[in-house]
Order: C-alpha cells, then structure tokens, then sequence
C-alpha cells in the first residue's frame, strides 16, 4: 500500500512458518508470538495448516496464545456485486475459547462417543459483555443472543443468563434472545431483522459462514479476533494455491480485516477512508478482480483503491 | 372463533379438489375404472396431535380438507403439550395410539426453555425415544407461486434425531461451569446412513452428502462420517460427498442446486432444515417426516410453534397439508393425497389467496387468507386457466 504512510502505523512483520519445537511437534515460531505479544495487534493472511501428524493447527495455536475470546465477523452486501441478498448487515460474535469445541472427547466403549462442550460463566459473560460494548461503540442498536436453551437447557441456558446479565449492564442497547433454528429460518429470508447476534462456538462457526455466503463468501468479509493478551484481524478464506503469485487474488477480506484493526486502534478517519477507497472501487466495477467477475489484476485493483485514499 | 377466512380456504381447495377429480375423469375417459382402482375400501386411522401454537388452527384446516374431499381417514386426536403439562394426555397413551395406527399427524410441540420439575429432556425427545423415531425427513422443494429469492431448490434433509447433541445430558461441575454431552454411537451412525443411502435409492436420487464437523470433533463426528463412508461403499450407484457444516450453510445459501440428499446428526439437522426452509418459503409451507422402523409421525419440516398469532387466522396451513398428503401417500391413499396437493399448488399458484407478508410472520409468504373482494376474480381467474 503506497499511501501506508498516511495511517501512524508501522509494520512489524513475521514468519509463521512452522518449526520444530522443543516437544518435536511444529508450531509456530517463538519470534512471532513476542511480536504480537509486544504490538498487542496483528494483520495475519490465511494459512494453510499441513496435514498429517505433528502439525497442530497454528491458527488454534494463535488462538490459545492470546486467549482470543471473541471473534467478530461484520458481514455486509457490497454495492456492485449483487447476490440474491442485497439488504445484509450483521455481525456475528462468537465465543471462541470453549462450547463444542472444547476438544474434550473419549470413546467409552466401542462405538460409543462423548464429546463434551463446555461452557462456564466466565467465558459466556466475557464474550456477551464485550458484544454490548461492539454494539455500543460501532452505533448498532440491537444484540441478538443465539441458542438453543430449549434443548440444551443448563449450558446453553447458562450462556442465556449471562447475556442477560450483560444486558442489564447496557440499557441503551436492545436485546433480544432467539431460538438458533429461528435465526436460521429468519436471516435466509429476510435478514435486516438482525443487527449483533453473540452465540457459543458452535452457532458462531456455522452462523458467520452462513452471512458471509449470503453476500458473496469468504473473500469478502472481514474477521477479527479479540483476546485478553492482544487482538488478531486474519481474512479467513483459503490459501488458494492455485493463483498464488498470479497477482489474482482479491485483497477484500484482508483489507477490510485490516479496517477493523484502525477501528480497534482508534484511527476512526483512517479506517474510513480506506474502507470508503475499498467499496468505491468495488461498486464502480472498472477494476474489478475475477472473482468478482472482472478482469482487473490483484495490483491492478490495489491501485485504484490508493489513488482514491490518496484523492481523500 | 374461527372467522370466516378458514372455512373459505377449504372451500376454494375443495372446488380445486373438485377440479381435479372432473379434470381426471375427462381426461381420462377410457380407463376410469383406474380412479376406483386406487381408492381402497374401509377406513384408515390416524393419531393426530394439534401441538401447541398456530398447531390447532392448522389441522382444523386439515380436517376440513379431509371432510370437503371425503377422504376415509378417521383421526384420532390427542391434546399433546409439554407447556400445558397438566392437561396433556400421558406419553405412554400416545405413543401407543401411534404405535397402533402406525401414522401419525402431528403439529409443532412448543419446548419451553426450562421445566418445573428439572428435566432435561423435552416432551418431544420422549415422544421420539419411546417410538424410535430415529430419521427425520425433510424434503425442501420450490413451490409455485412462492415468491422467494431462491428458485428450483430440491433437496431432502435426513437428520438423526435420537442421539448428539439432544442427549438431554448435562450437569454443573462446579457453579458457573456446565458440561454437556453429545453422544455420536456407532451403531445409530450405521443406521441413519443406510436410511439415507435407500431413501436415495427408493427415490431416484443420484447423491448423498454427509454433513458433519469431523475436523474438529473427530472423534464424535468422525465416528459418524466414518459411518457414512462404510454404507457408501455398499450402494456404488449413489454418489457420495462429505462437507463440513459451516461450509454446507454457507454453500446452501449461495448455491442450494449442488444437493441432492443430506445426511447429518441431530443438530446440524436442525439447522439446515431451517436454513432450506427458509430458501423456500418459511416454517408455513415445508412438510417433514420423523421415521421409527415401525411408523411415520408427519410433521412441519421446520418446527416452529408461530404462538404470536394464535388467534388471529393468519398461520399459513400449507406445511401441514402437504404432511396430510404424505401421510396420504404413504397409507395408499394415492388418490386423495394427489388431490389435494394439487389443489394446494394451484391456489399458491394462482396466487389469489395468500397468507400475510413476510415481514410480519414466521410463517409467510404464500397463503390462504381469502378477502371477499378479491374471491370472485379468482375464480375466474382459476377457471380460465383450467
């Protein structure tokens, strides 16, 4: 980005190739965690865990090391690329730590599996306290607490409870608690009933894939990941290693995660300008990359967007 | 209490039944013999639960249906209801009933978000294990006249729905920290997996594909996608397909003309029944099916009870005439359940009649609220076009 100057942010940046640990098994660097440890921010691409034994998943991996709780999907219908929803504008939390998937299972007797998912106070009032505090501050009127208390009646109802604690915490926010099949019924039909909605791992992980296919997949929405010890924004589509080094890829996801960290850091007007350069450029359609159904290069695109932050 | 608006739907289906059966024996002049043929003789018994919501006015839409096409089929009716506990007749009576009629008719049961004794597990959980009622059958397909923003979708759900994540297993360790099991076995796996595989079989289909989160509950999910890939092995016809639940949500949303027949656990089942129904119309205009080795209870494919607008005429009863028609269809009773399937897409077809807007419902879009102003244009309407 040419005109990266303008925003007071400098990079630091970091080589998460997999390496040998001390217990044999390869995980991320030890020079990557001080960085975000130290910056208490991070920008990541996609990556592409291995598979095959001894690789453990190094976004799980970045997860547990900055205790990210919460992730937040904001999931937008883009002006000029039309898809049969043009009127969506969500954002899902997502509890990110426990629920379903807790990583707690065991086979007790042949063919007989528990996986357990769990779910404590703690975490439900730490994420359900910070989707009031994003509706507060990011101007939306509404949370929307997503589960399934009617079925999983004590863990999913704990998670209820703690919502509606939070809730009482911030009047001026609306909230309102839905059944999770209901969601799902309602957002493919007419999804401008919902604003925030906050939920376990589980409803997180399917909701926010499920908006995000709404208006046009992961290349296009953004994702960020807010932690005790530092936040991680990522763009959470594929690798794509069919068009790597093609200079085909369509930078959306990552530039807009990248918008959502200026909010986080509090540079409001850079973040603007930025996302206003991004869509602009979207809706006119004159650089447009493939997957949008133009023909416009990686660069090509990348370009446009500068000279509009620069004309700003 | 029932305004005038219900009994005219019926009389509109009744006249379009009505066509149908003329329509029939015009065109088919030379083998009417055929019509007598299918209608077999005696009547047939049917369990019939109204569940709670909009449930009671739906099935009096049902009913009047039967009685306008004469249909031989005599209901058996429970006042079933996991709300209304102390005037609920007992599990054990209607699950005999069923256990005796072998169908069953049932609207959607409303599961409260915590019982006064402390149970875990739903009036629907109990009806389902004491039947068995392991496979849950959803067929989400467009319907005429139908405006949604998806066109052509045609796919069948199957969920298991005796186990996963509805174990109604749950405890709290210490305060603040429950824990709650899904139970994935390897021999429920196996069977929901053949029930899918010979559904598709049975039903012409090309494809199944097993919905599942296998990477990252392996050992839960794992054990049911293995299931699947075994029973794969023994139907080479069928094609099989595996995908992860987020990305089956997002991928049904975007692109539903890829599926053909799903096959998933319990929850994952709840919730794409959902998502599809929605594609198609809403909760009011999607019929399912839950299958025990030994009987079918027929159910909306999207349970939602709609309680907002009990009352107030406005439910749309097309979700369960069609369970009407299947159960129709499954007892042999071809005829009749043709009949009024039919008579069913043509009203949503012409279009005349139809249930409030969308916005306002959960069960929308199409329906079968009848103005009086308009009722004369559409029988013009309709007589033009038949």
């Amino acid at each position: 980005m040419g005109h990266s100057g303008c925003v007071p942010l400098e990079w630091e940046t970091v080589d998460v190739t997999p390496v040998r640990g001390p217990d044999g098994k390869f995980g991320i660097p030890q020079a990557a965690i001080d960085s975000v440890n130290k910056n208490k921010v991070g920008l990541k691409g996609p990556l592409m865990t291995p598979v095959g034994k001894g690789h453990r998943s190094l976004n799980l991996a970045l997860r547990k090391e900055f205790n990210l709780y919460a992730n937040v999907r904001p999931c937008r219908s883009l002006e000029g690329y039309p898809t049969l929803y043009d009127d969506v504008d969500v954002v899902t939390i997502r509890e990110n730590t426990e629920g379903e998937y807790s990583g707690i299972e065991h086979e007790i007797v042949d063919g007989v599996v528990q996986s357990i998912k769990l779910i404590t106070e703690e975490a439900s009032s730490r994420v359900a306290e910070f989707a009031f505090e994003y509706a507060k501050t990011n101007n939306r009127s509404k949370v929307t607490a997503v589960h399934k208390a009617n079925i999983m009646r004590m863990s999913d109802g704990l998670f209820l409870r703690c919502c509606r604690d939070a809730a009482e915490k911030f009047p001026e926010v609306k909230f309102e608690e839905k059944y999770l099949d209901t969601v799902c019924l309602n957002m493919v039909q007419d999804p401008t009933q919902y604003d925030v909605l906050v939920m376990p791992n589980l409803y997180g992980d399917i909701l926010s894939d499920m908006c995000a296919g709404l208006v046009g997949g992961l290349g296009l929405t953004p994702s960020g990941n807010i932690g005790l010890n530092g936040a991680l924004f990522e763009s959470v589509h594929g690798t794509a290693p069919d068009i790597a080094g093609k200079d085909l890829a369509n930078p959306t996801a990552l530039l807009l995660s990248a918008v959502m960290m200026l909010r986080h850091l509090d540079l409001n007007t850079h973040a603007d300008v930025i996302q206003k350069a991004a869509l602009d450029t979207i809706k006119e359609g004159k650089y447009r990359t493939g997957d949008l159904g133009g023909k416009a290069k990686c660069s090509e695109f990348t370009n446009e967007i500068c000279s509009k932050v620069a004309a700003a | 209490m029932f305004s005038k608006k219900i009994p005219s739907v019926c009389d509109q289906i009744l006249r379009q039944s009505k066509n149908y059966g003329q329509n029939i024996v015009k065109n088919s002049i030379h083998s009417t013999a055929v019509i007598h043929q299918s209608v077999p003789e005696g009547r047939t018994k049917c369990t019939l639960i109204p569940g709670d919501g909009v449930g009671p006015e739906l099935v009096y839409s049902v009913q009047e249906v039967f009685k306008a096409a004469n249909v031989p089929v005599d209901f058996e009716p429970f006042f079933f209801s996991e709300v209304n506990p102390t005037m609920s007749a007992p599990l054990e009576t209607v699950a005999d009933s069923i256990a005796r009629n072998g169908i069953c008719l049932k609207g959607v049961l409303s599961t409260p978000d915590y019982s006064h004794t402390g149970e875990l597990q739903t009036l629907n959980m109990k009806l389902r294990k004491a039947l068995d009622l392991y496979a849950n059958v959803v067929h989400v397909k467009s319907l005429p006249g139908v405006k949604v923003r998806h066109s052509n979708v045609d796919c069948v759900i199957i969920r298991e729905q005796t186990e996963g994540e509805y174990s109604a297993l749950e405890h709290e360790c210490v305060p603040g920290v429950v824990e709650c099991l899904k139970i994935v076995t390897a021999e429920k796996s196996r069977r929901i997996a053949k029930f899918a595989f010979d559904y598709a079989t049975k039903n012409n289909r090309k494809k199944v594909t097993a919905v599942h989160k296998a990477n990252i509950m392996k050992l839960g999910d794992g054990l049911f996608l293995n299931s699947c890939k075994e029973m794969a092995k023994l139907y080479p016809k069928i094609q099989f397909e595996q995908m992860i639940v987020d990305n089956c949500t997002m991928q049904i949303v975007s692109n539903p003309h890829q599926f053909d027949v799903m096959v998933m656990p319990n929850l994952y089942g709840n919730i794409v029944d959902n998502l599809a129904s929605g594609l198609v119309g809403g909760a009011g205009v999607v019929a399912g099916a839950s299958w025990s080795p030994e009987c079918v209870v027929f159910e909306p494919g999207a349970r939602h009870t709609y309680s907002e607008a009990v009352g107030k005429n406005v439910a749309n009863p097309t979700a369960m005439l069609l369970c009407s028609t299947k159960m129709l269809s499954h007892v042999n009773l071809q005829y009749y359940g043709d009949m009024i399937r039919n008579a069913v897409n043509r009203v949503l077809k012409a279009g005349k009649v139809r249930t409030k807007d969308r916005s306002l419902c959960l069960l929308n879009s199409s329906s079968i609220d009848i103005s009086k102003g308009s009722s004369v244009s559409r029988f013009a309407g309709l007589s033009s076009s038949s």
